[in-house]
């Protein structure tokens, strides 16, 4: 052994590092726990989380995860430790009902708290929070704040508007809602419009679309409300509050439906092994207190009628949420991708 | 076997394969075994695109592939010319000339192989927006007030990825041209030299051709790194073929038809790399050891305009690379300094280096085995094996990931049910509940790093030379860790850092495949661009920069040792 040269007993240890690293276990299925799987970052629902262990003393563990999901809790099967799952799009929770992860819940407080259009008709997913896809229109630039959906195709917007990738969820979830109410051939009319009228490929986060306002690189772009509410009071980054500044929230409507709106939403896991303290925690997060706390914090607004959304939200003016069920919505996004990609819309304008 | 019997009257041993391969049977199964475990999620991926029923192809072929492949094929174009004309200019600078700060530069060259392509995206973006530092210089100087009054080139396009990718991939090349200029070309080169031959003829018929096999080599990691890229041609709105498999897979609901593009990318990438081998198989250099070189030929050293070009062409690459991302994420962190105490941020950044550490000796370990048998057997099945292992690298992190959490639980539930009906206990997710599965993928995804490096050590070392301890009789496991190992330290190392560097700034996979409560930094950095706001991770970011930077400095400070013993 005194042979050994230095690369050996460097080997030596590294079988010891590999060692503890097998050591370190998941969180058991112990009691007085609830295995929580999140398309959701951890720090967006940690105020709501903490708050449900002060009030039930059941331990939250959190796994972040936004690509493969699905097919994590699908293939870890039976022994699955997921109890809760959390998405941010309505797409997503239609996969997973669709992948057969999750499973039906039936229970009165749930479903007297959420509204009906917010639910899945058999049980299987619940909307918790609302965000609407709304245009942020430049305030110096842009003085008439009457503009729909279909106006966004109008070449009097030509090189004007700004929009992150086409394939993102919030987008496509918009696109598949107009699929819904105008049929497919009078939607892809409208996307190569829209197309048209871009100031430039489509990039970036929804933010980031802000920012280009203010930037004087375009005039109006498409974003998620509460992204205002974070810009605005973002101390960290003051210069967020000027992105903010530079852009005026303009609710369209689909026609006369109202505002495309897209959910937050929860479903119970098919094998949840702590099945009890599951439905504790989704019965909280549809309760008034967690509503509250999702209000105030982050901007959304409240899939509950009972609580009120922030006053900074309530500031943008009124949102006239397009009441199609999410279902529907949900089953046109194949569609919707396959639009983009034909129409190039990630492409961005034509040059 | 056209190719082994010829390989064979080359390195002078007369034996036969078969009998060769039989006098290392120890070595030969157990590499067997390390390439049947690194082949798995690639088999799976195959299995799961063989099942699809091509139903996403009409669409794909229309409206997807061609404008993706094309992206993926100009990408691939010009960071490949980019990383080989900046890493092969600064190393031949740095090794063959004197210019002031040249001692540092010669180290510093190598830092941007710290930074993330994922980071280095966000940053570049961040710098050449219309409000960051150049922009606003420009509209100070000039008067401008809004974006339409001038013209900026746009960083978000195609041409633009592949200056990122290049700013951060060049490390690659230089690292490895750096070592056959500093092993042969200076020798090779004052022979052309004395023989009446041009700076530049030298350089051009001479010293590129011995170095090819080396700049190839780092070329084509760098393209394996490019094309499996998802972060940063994301960030900046470049559709490649990745892009594709993740809307195919995530907007489409069809992951059979991600695998199928994720296939057609792993044929891409070993048909370069056979046609790399192709192209070169009649060639070896075999230069004469550092060791036997006694004089120290000096260094041309240069004055005036010339070195100031030289000391400037040499910083650029540093400045772009790891000056920008510095920047960036050194102003968001300086406004978020109370992080540095939190406890997750800890967590996070031990688990980066005990994973880091794990798989970098795993995966140097696996690679040895594995290059080692293949260089004792020199069958073509051999190769095919080593190299198709090494094929992990170039599929999208999150798609290899797929396939290996697909072959784990499938082992894990298959053992938790044998041990429920047999013993009446149950193991429950044994592998995907622990961090091993992490190590695991990323051992797999970054075995072609530690490969290359062994390979390019292997092939400085003469053919037959442990060869020649076992005929003195001397075990064969005896006379590779005495003769082959300590040789070979450089290559070791050098391979280990590349993967531990990697591993540090792994994200897909790591994500994709760790336990509750199991963060890294990258997962750490990850976590807050997903919901918008990259600055909150800015203090995890440059973590991941610094940890990286600790063995990078030193291998940069090993080969230069090397390098300087040796003129």
């Amino acid at each position: 052994m005194s042979r050994l040269t230095p690369s050996f007993s460097r080997m030596g240890l590294a079988a010891a590092a590999l060692a503890s690293t097998f050591a370190i276990l998941p969180a058991a299925q112990a009691d007085g726990v609830v295995n929580v799987y999140s398309y959701r970052q951890p720090d967006l629902i940690k105020p709501v989380l903490d708050a449900f262990t002060a009030e039930t003393g059941i331990a939250t563990e959190v796994l972040f995860l936004d690509k493969g999901l699905e097919e994590r809790i699908a293939a870890e099967g039976a022994n699955s430790p997921a109890d809760v799952i959390l998405t941010v799009d309505i797409a997503r929770l239609a996969a997973a009902k669709d992948k057969g992860i999750t499973q039906a819940v039936d229970d009165a407080d749930i479903n007297e708290a959420l509204p009906a259009e917010y639910r899945d008709p058999e049980g299987h997913w619940f909307g918790v929070t609302k965000r609407g896809r709304v245009i942020y229109a430049s305030k110096d630039r842009v003085a008439d704040t009457d503009i729909s959906y279909a106006d966004l195709a109008d070449p009097k917007w030509q090189g004007k508007i700004c929009v992150r990738s086409g394939q993102h969820d919030y987008n496509l979830a918009l696109f598949s809602a107009l699929i819904a109410h105008w049929g497919e051939e009078k939607t892809e009319e409208w996307m190569k419009g829209f197309k048209a009228n871009l100031a430039r490929k489509p990039d970036g986060n929804d933010r980031g679309q802000a920012k280009s306002i203010m930037a004087g690189e375009c005039d109006l772009a498409l974003g998620n409300t509460y992204y205002v509410g974070l810009m605005m009071t973002n101390e960290k980054e003051p210069e967020q509050k000027d992105w903010a500044k530079a852009i005026n929230v303009v609710f369209p409507s689909i026609d006369d439906s109202g505002t495309h709106v897209n959910i937050s939403g929860m479903a119970m896991a098919k094998n949840a092994p702590n099945r009890d303290n599951a439905l504790k925690l989704m019965e909280f997060l549809a309760s008034v207190e967690a509503q509250k706390i999702y209000a105030a914090e982050v901007f959304e607004y409240p899939a509950s009628p009972d609580v009120e959304p922030s006053d900074i939200v309530k500031s943008f003016g009124a949102l006239n949420a397009d009441t199609l069920p999410l279902a529907e919505i949900a089953a046109h996004r194949k569609a919707a991708s396959e639009m983009v990609d034909r129409v190039g819309l990630d492409d961005g304008p034509a040059s | 076997m056209q190719e082994t019997s010829r390989r064979d009257t080359a390195s002078g041993i007369a034996l036969p394969a078969r009998a060769r391969r039989e006098r290392h049977p120890v070595a030969f199964v157990l590499a067997l075994v390390i390439a049947a475990i690194v082949l798995v999620p690639v088999a799976v991926l195959a299995a799961i695109a063989v099942t699809g029923t091509g139903a996403d192809w009409p669409h794909l072929a229309r409206n997807v592939l061609p404008g993706s492949a094309r992206t993926t094929l100009w990408l691939l174009l010009l960071v490949a010319g980019g990383t080989a004309s900046i890493g092969v200019t600064t190393a031949w600078l740095v090794v063959a000339y004197d210019f002031p700060l040249r001692r540092i530069l010669a180290w510093a060259l190598v830092l941007p192989l710290a930074v993330p392509t994922y980071l280095a995206a966000y940053a570049f973006g961040e710098f050449f927006h219309f409000t960051g530092p150049v922009q606003s210089a420009i509209r100070a100087l000039f008067g401008f007030q809004t974006m339409r009054d001038y013209w900026f080139p746009d960083i978000r396009t195609t041409g633009g990825a592949a200056i990122v990718l290049s700013s951060v991939l060049y490390p690659y090349v230089y690292l490895t041209a750096r070592v056959v200029f500093i092993m042969q070309g200076r020798n090779i080169a004052d022979v052309a030299r004395t023989l009446g031959a041009g700076p530049a003829k030298v350089f051009f018929r001479i010293l590129l051709p011995v170095a090819r096999p080396a700049i190839l080599a780092g070329v084509a990691l760098v393209l394996m790194e490019t094309i499996n890229d998802i972060g940063a041609v994301e960030y900046l709105g470049v559709r490649t073929l990745t892009f594709s498999v993740y809307s195919t897979w995530l907007n489409r609901g069809s992951l059979e038809g991600a695998a199928q593009i994720a296939m057609l990318m792993l044929v891409l990438v070993l048909g370069l790399v056979w046609a790399e081998q192709w192209a070169r198989r009649k060639q070896r250099f075999h230069g004469a050891r550092a060791t036997q070189m006694k004089a120290k030929p000096p260094r041309v050293r240069l004055a005036g305009w010339r070195a100031a070009l030289a000391t400037l062409s040499a910083m650029l690459p540093v400045l772009a690379g790891f000056g920008i991302p510095l920047t960036v994420f050194g102003d968001y962190a300086s406004r978020r300094l109370d992080q540095i105490a939190s406890p997750a941020l800890h967590a996070a950044f031990v688990n980066s280096i005990v994973t880091a550490g794990a798989t970098a000796l795993l995966t140097v370990a696996s690679a040895l085995v594995v290059m080692n048998a293949a260089r004792l057997s020199r069958t073509a099945a051999m190769t095919v094996v080593s190299r198709l292992a090494a094929g992990g690298y170039a599929v999208p992190g999150t798609i290899l990931g797929l396939g290996l959490l697909f072959a784990l639980t499938r082992f894990d539930n298959t053992l938790d049910t044998f041990a429920r009906d047999t013993f009446g206990v149950s193991t429950g997710l044994l592998l995907t509940g622990s961090a091993g599965a992490v190590v695991l993928a990323c051992t797999i995804r970054f075995l072609a790093l530690a490969e290359g490096a062994i390979r390019s050590g292997l092939e400085k070392l003469p053919r037959n030379i442990d060869e020649a301890a076992r005929s003195l009789g001397r075990p064969p496991l005896a006379s590779a860790r005495e003769i082959l190992l300590p040789l070979l330290r450089p290559a070791l190392f050098t391979a280990a850092v590349l993967v531990f560097v990697d591993t540090v700034k792994e994200l897909s996979a790591t994500i994709l495949l760790r336990p509750f409560g199991f963060s890294t930094l990258a997962t750490h950095v990850y976590e807050n661009a997903s919901r918008g706001v990259v600055e909150d991770g800015a203090i995890a970011a440059l973590l991941i920069i610094v940890t990286a930077l600790v063995p990078v400095v030193l291998l940069s400070g090993a080969l230069m040792r090397d390098g300087d013993a040796a003129l």
